[in-house]
C-alpha cells in the first residue's frame, strides 16, 4: 500500500504475483489487493490470469472485484483523494468540504481530474473521528480539513507533479 | 545522560503533524549536541491535546500539548525535557490529567505509555504474563475464566465471550480457526485501531490465548484498508512475536502451535457482520450467511470459527493475568469489565475514555467532552455507529450499560458517540442513514436492499413536502419492513437512526412545508 504502483501493465509481474499468492487459503483478497497495489488499478486482463489460477470464472473473480468499494478497474488520478463521508466528520463540517472539494477540482465522486492529478473517493470512516473532517491521501490521513486546508492539500499534489517532470 | 522525550505516533496524531514535530525536535535537539533522545509512543487518545508530548523525570511523565512547530523554540528555551517548567502548553503530570486519572484503563493501560512495537516495552507493562498463565492450562480452565469474567462481545452484539468460546471448544474438528474482527467500519470509533497501532502485542496475546482455549492453530486479523498504519504495526509485531516464539509451531517451548496473519478487508462495511466477513475471508463476495448454523460450529471454511472483536480479544491477556474476578469487579449488572468508549464528532474533548459501565452519557459527553468543539448547543448525539439512534437530550442521562440502552430503543453498540450540534439538520442525518445503506448493503435480502433506496427516495419526497403525511407513514411502514425481514443488522438497524430522527426531531424533516404537525402524531 505504501509503495506507490506504476500503471504500466507488465503480465510477467502479475503472474509473479499471482504465482506467490494463490496457494493461501482464500487467496483472491490478497491478490487483488497486490494486483492493485502494483499497477493502481485491476485491468480486465489481470483477470484473465486470475481466474484460471483460483480455478474461477472471470464473472466470479469480476463479482468480486465489483462488490468492494476499494477496488477498482480503471486507471486512477497520480494521487486518490478521499473525503471522509460517515457522521461524525459530518457533525464536524465534512458536507461542505465535499461540496467544496467537488467545485474546486471538478469533478464528482469516483472521478479524475482532467490533468489526471487527482481522483476523487468518498470514504466511510478513517477512525480520525475526533479530529475531522478526515481526508485520506495515498496512506497519509490528515486531520481538521476545511476548504482552506483542502486547497492546500491539492496544491502540494500539483506541485509535486512539477517536481517530478 | 539524554532525557527521554516521546512523541505520539497513532494514525490522529501523524494526521495532526506528529511526525514533522518529531524531526524537528531531533534537528533542533541535534543543534545542542543531542541532550534528547526521541522516542515514539502510540496515544493516550486524549485527542484535543495532541500532538501531546511527554517527557520522562523521576517523578513521572510531564506533558504539553498541543504543541505546533512553531512552539518548539519556546519549548527549548524553557528546557521543557526537564519536565516541571513554566510553559503556556504545559500539562503538568499526564496521569493526573483528570480526563485520564478519572478512568479505569484496563484494556488502554499501555496505551501511549510504550513504544507499541516494543516487545521488551510491553513485557516490562505487564505483556505476555496471561499467556504464561494460560500455557500452564487445560483449555477448558482458560474457557472457564473468560465465562468468569463475563466479557461480552465488544464489536456490539454483546454475546458472551466464553460461551462462544465454550461452542468452538466443544465442536470436534481438524482445524479451527480465531478470528479478529478488525473491520472497525462504525463512524466515531477508533478503540480497535488504537489497540492495533498503539498496542499490537495485546491482539497478538489474546489470540494466541483464545487459541489454546479452544484448540485453533491458525488466527486470521480481518482489518479494513482504511486503516494503513495498523496494517504496518499489526504485521511488525506478528514477525518480532514469531522470532521470539510467540507465535509458530512450538510457542514459548511448549509444543502449541499457532499462526497468525493479518488480512485485508476491501472497504466494505458489510463485512464487519461475522458471515459477511468470513465470506471476503474465504475470498468471496461479502454476502451475509443465513445463520444457523452459527460460525462457532461452521465458521471458516465450513470450521468451527471464533469471531471476536478486537476488544473482545484485547481484553483476553488481562483476564489471564489478573484474573477472571479483576475483571469483573468492574461494571455493574450484566455490563462486566470496561467499556472504552469514542468521544467524536463536535466534541470540545474528544478521545477515548474508558471506563467501567455506569455513568451516564451525558457525564460522559459534558465531563470528559466538555460539550461541543465550537461552543454551540448540543442537540443529537449518535451513539454505536451508524446503525445506532440518534438520541435527544431527553435521553442523555441514560446510564451507559447494554440494557439500559436496550430499554430505551439505543444502542452501546462499539461505544463510538458522535455529539451533533443544534444546526444539525435530522432529516438530512436520517436521509444519509438510509444512504449508507444504499451504498452498503451486501444485496443479499431485498429489506435492506430495496428498502433503504426507497427510503431515500421517501425521505427526499417528505423533505420536498410532497404528500407529507402519506409518506411519513409509508417511511413509518418500510422501517418495520426493513427491521422485521432483514437477514443480519445492517438492513435490521439502518431504520434505528431513522426511526429516532422521525421520533425526536420530527420537525426537521417538515421545516420546509407546512405540514410540521403530521410527523409528530406519526412517530
Amino acid at each position: 500500500m505504501s509503495t506507490p504502483g506504476s500503471a504500466s501493465w507488465e503480465p510477467t509481474v502479475a503472474q509473479a504475483i499471482i504465482d506467490e499468492l494463490k496457494s493461501k487459503p482464500g487467496a483472491l483478497l490478497p491478490i487483488l489487493h497486490a494486483i492493485q497495489d502494483r499497477f493502481t488499478y485491476i485491468p480486465d486482463d489481470a483477470v484473465s490470469l486470475i481466474a484460471p489460477a483460483l480455478k474461477l470464472s472471470r464473472a466470479e473473480v469480476h463479482g468480486v472485484i465489483s462488490f468492494y468499494h476499494h477496488f477498482r478497474t480503471r486507471e486512477p488520478g497520480r494521487h486518490v483523494v478521499e473525503i471522509c463521508r460517515a457522521e461524525a466528520c459530518q457533525a464536524q463540517g465534512a458536507r461542505a468540504l465535499e461540496a467544496h472539494a467537488k467545485a474546486a477540482l471538478g469533478v464528482d465522486y469516483h472521478q479524475t481530474t482532467a490533468d489526471r492529478t487527482v481522483t476523487l473517493e468518498p470514504v466511510y470512516c478513517l477512525g480520525n473521528c475526533a479530529c475531522g473532517p478526515s481526508v485520506r491521501v495515498g496512506d497519509e490521513i490528515h486531520a481538521g480539513v476545511d476548504a482552506q486546508r483542502f486547497d492546500e492539500l491539492v496544491d502540494a499534489l500539483k506541485t509535486d507533479r512539477l517536481e517530478v517532470q | 545522560m539524554a532525557y527521554r522525550v516521546y512523541v505520539p505516533s497513532d494514525t490522529t496524531a501523524k494526521a495532526l503533524g506528529a511526525d514533522r514535530l518529531a524531526a524537528s525536535i531531533d534537528a533542533l535537539a541535534h543543534e545542542m549536541g543531542d541532550p534528547l533522545e526521541i522516542r515514539r509512543n502510540g496515544t493516550r487518545a486524549l485527542y484535543w491535546l495532541e500532538p501531546l508530548i511527554e517527557v520522562d523525570t523521576p517523578e513521572g511523565r510531564y506533558g504539553f500539548g498541543p504543541v505546533k512547530e512553531r512552539d518548539l523554540e519556546s519549548l527549548f528555551a524553557v528546557e521543557f525535557w526537564k519536565g516541571e517548567v513554566d510553559h503556556p502548553l504545559a500539562l503538568g503530570l499526564v496521569e493526573e490529567i483528570p480526563y485520564l486519572k478519572r478512568q479505569q484503563r484496563l484494556t488502554f493501560a499501555r496505551a501511549g505509555v510504550i513504544d507499541p512495537l516494543s516487545l521488551d516495552d510491553y513485557k516490562a507493562h505487564g505483556g505476555y504474563r496471561g499467556l504464561d498463565n494460560a500455557l500452564a492450562l487445560e483449555p477448558q480452565v482458560i474457557v472457564d475464566a473468560v465465562k468468569e469474567s463475563g466479557l461480552r462481545g465488544r464489536g456490539g452484539a454483546a454475546f458472551p465471550t466464553g460461551i462462544k468460546w465454550q461452542t468452538v471448544l466443544n465442536a470436534p474438528a481438524d482445524q479451527k480457526y480465531i478470528v479478529c474482527n478488525a473491520d472497525e467500519g462504525d463512524s466515531g470509533t477508533f478503540a480497535d485501531r488504537l489497540v492495533m497501532e498503539c498496542d499490537p502485542f495485546m491482539l497478538i496475546e489474546g489470540m494466541t490465548i483464545a487459541g489454546l482455549a479452544v484448540g485453533a492453530t491458525q488466527g486470521y486479523i480481518y482489518l479494513r484498508s482504511e486503516y494503513p498504519l495498523a496494517q504496518k504495526n499489526l504485521n511488525a509485531a506478528i514477525e518480532t512475536a514469531y522470532a521470539n516464539n510467540l507465535l509458530g509451531e512450538n510457542i514459548l517451548g511448549s509444543g502449541q502451535r499457532f499462526d497468525l496473519e493479518v488480512r485485508l478487508g476491501a472497504g466494505a462495511y458489510i463485512c464487519g457482520e461475522e458471515t459477511s466477513l468470513l465470506e471476503s475471508l474465504e475470498g468471496k463476495r461479502g454476502l451475509v450467511r443465513a445463520k444457523p448454523p452459527l460460525p462457532a460450529i461452521v465458521g471458516l471454511f465450513g470450521k468451527p470459527t471464533v469471531v471476536n472483536n478486537v476488544l473482545s480479544l484485547a481484553a483476553v491477556p488481562f483476564i489471564l493475568d489478573r484474573g477472571a474476578k479483576a475483571y469483573a469487579d468492574c461494571g455493574m449488572g450484566r455490563s462486566r469489565g470496561t467499556l472504552p468508549f469514542q468521544l467524536a464528532g463536535n466534541v470540545k474533548q474528544g478521545g477515548l475514555v474508558e471506563l467501567a459501565f455506569g455513568p451516564t452519557l451525558r457525564e460522559l459527553m459534558f465531563e470528559f467532552g466538555g460539550g461541543t468543539r465550537n461552543g454551540r448547543a448540543l442537540r443529537a448525539v449518535q451513539v454505536g455507529g451508524p446503525l445506532g439512534a440518534y438520541l435527544p437530550e431527553s435521553q442523555w442521562d441514560t446510564p451507559l450499560d447494554y440494557e439500559a440502552f436496550a430499554k430505551i430503543g439505543a444502542v452501546l453498540g462499539h461505544g463510538g458517540v458522535v455529539m451533533f450540534d443544534d444546526t444539525v439538520d435530522m432529516g438530512e442525518q436520517a436521509r444519509f442513514s438510509m444512504e449508507f445503506c444504499v451504498a452498503e448493503s451486501c444485496g443479499k435480502c431485498t429489506p435492506c436492499r430495496i428498502g433503504s433506496t426507497r427510503g431515500v427516495e421517501v425521505i427526499d419526497r417528505i423533505r420536498a413536502g410532497e404528500n407529507v403525511e402519506g409518506n411519513l407513514e409509508l417511511l413509518s411502514d418500510l422501517c418495520e419492513t426493513m427491521v422485521d425481514g432483514s437477514l443480519c443488522a445492517m438492513g435490521g438497524m439502518t431504520p434505528f437512526p431513522v426511526q429516532s430522527a422521525m421520533k425526536h426531531f420530527g420537525e426537521d424533516f417538515v421545516k420546509h412545508t407546512s405540514d410540521a404537525q403530521a410527523l409528530a402524531e406519526e412517530a
